[in-house]
């Protein structure tokens, strides 16, 4: 029961935090400043739905695989945000830097 | 329950598509098809549960390696412009 | 040399097998031989493709691996707390997109990998050019620059990841 209640607080928060993520890509003033918020939905969103996942299924071989699903993303989201962020910074895209210290208003 | 978790996932989706249809860059569509990639690694899984299949979360699987490979190949292309050149053959022949 | 790299490639096979089958969940003549074919052809290209090396062996990783992941993942919640609070302006928060260059110790490859990857994994700071003794790091805002130029998970990835 209290598991139950865990998993339900998991996946909601979850869910909550992934249409924060996307409400902050059209929030943001540039790309790699978005990119920081497509990295909420890639970490801790995808971490608490695949963990509240995990405790619907117990100790089963769905949860193996959850965990696998969790380990294969934990690695390669990552990996493909530098690969995004060099290679546009490599074609020339500037990042719009705040210079005076005021702040820019997302 | 498990539909309201996939009804936010959903918007989610729907709000990175929105994002890669409007761009305003090549880099900020890629972002967001990548993000659009996890999100449905996310769905299958959660819709695994929902119907109580739970062989779907073996394409979750698969879904989330075909979707960095494919991110990954899509910058490669959109960098170099093209398929064949690595690095290395580039500094070797110059 | 070649007496390890066999033993590599005989428990690269066991593991392998131990993956399928966790992976089908079928026991029947059929699929296991089906799994034994796949990973035999699969050490075949993992051995002519040479990556069965110290890389994929982890080995010579600190047994504080555990402690280090649950640091990331404090980290994590840290920065997204973070990252969600700047997103819906709570409090009038704005953001202050910084570039800036920070040193690495870690004189091994996997050692600067692992501390690049630790660093985009958390929101808010992006790393996107490795070099040999730098790395140059996108930040959302100057709190999350000034907490990454104190090096303190670059110590973190030090101490808990790389002792030999």
């Amino acid at each position: 029961m209290i598991i139950d209640i865990l998993s339900w607080v998991c996946l909601f928060a979850g869910g909550l935090l992934g249409i924060v993520g996307g409400i902050g890509i059209h929030r943001f003033p540039d790309f790699y400043s978005r990119l920081h918020a497509a990295g909420i939905t890639d970490t801790l969103c995808a971490m608490l739905i695949l963990f509240g996942l995990g405790l619907q299924a117990g100790f089963t071989l769905a949860a193996f695989k959850l965990a696998l699903i969790f380990v294969f993303l934990f690695f390669t989201t990552p990996t493909a945000s530098h690969a995004l962020a060099n290679a546009a910074l490599h074609s020339g895209l500037k990042p719009t830097l705040d210079m005076d210290g005021r702040g820019v208003r997302p | 329950m498990f539909i309201a978790v996939s009804v936010a996932i959903l918007i989610t989706m729907g709000l990175a598509l929105a994002r890669a249809l409007t761009g305003p860059t090549t880099y900020d569509r890629i972002a967001a098809v990548n993000m659009f990639g996890t999100k449905t690694v996310l769905l299958i899984a959660v819709l695994a549960f929902l119907s109580g299949s739970t062989d779907l979360l073996d394409i979750a699987l698969v879904y989330a390696l075909i979707n960095f490979i494919g991110v990954v190949a899509a910058l490669k292309l959109v960098t170099q412009k093209n398929f064949h050149s690595s690095e290395e053959n580039r500094r070797e022949a110059e | 040399m070649h007496g390890i790299l066999k033993m590599k490639s005989y428990s690269f096979a066991a593991l392998l097998f131990l993956f399928w089958v966790f992976l089908s969940g079928h026991l029947t003549p059929l699929l296991l031989g089906f799994g034994v074919a796949s990973v035999a052809l699969a050490v075949f290209l993992s051995k002519r493709m040479n990556v069965i090396d110290h890389e994929s062996y982890p080995l010579h990783l600190s047994s504080q691996l555990p402690a280090f992941f649950l640091y990331i993942f404090k980290e994590i919640i840290k920065a997204n707390i973070d990252v969600v609070k700047r997103i819906l302006q709570w409090q009038g928060s704005t953001i202050s997109p910084q570039l800036l260059d920070i040193p690495v110790q870690q004189a091994s490859d996997l050692g600067r990998v692992i501390y690049a990857n630790a660093i985009t994994l958390t929101p808010g700071t992006v790393s996107i050019e490795l070099s040999q003794d730098t790395i140059t790091i996108h930040a959302l805002t100057e709190e999350a620059a000034q907490e990454l130029a104190t090096g303190s998970m670059a110590r973190e990835v030090s101490n808990r990841v790389l002792v030999e």
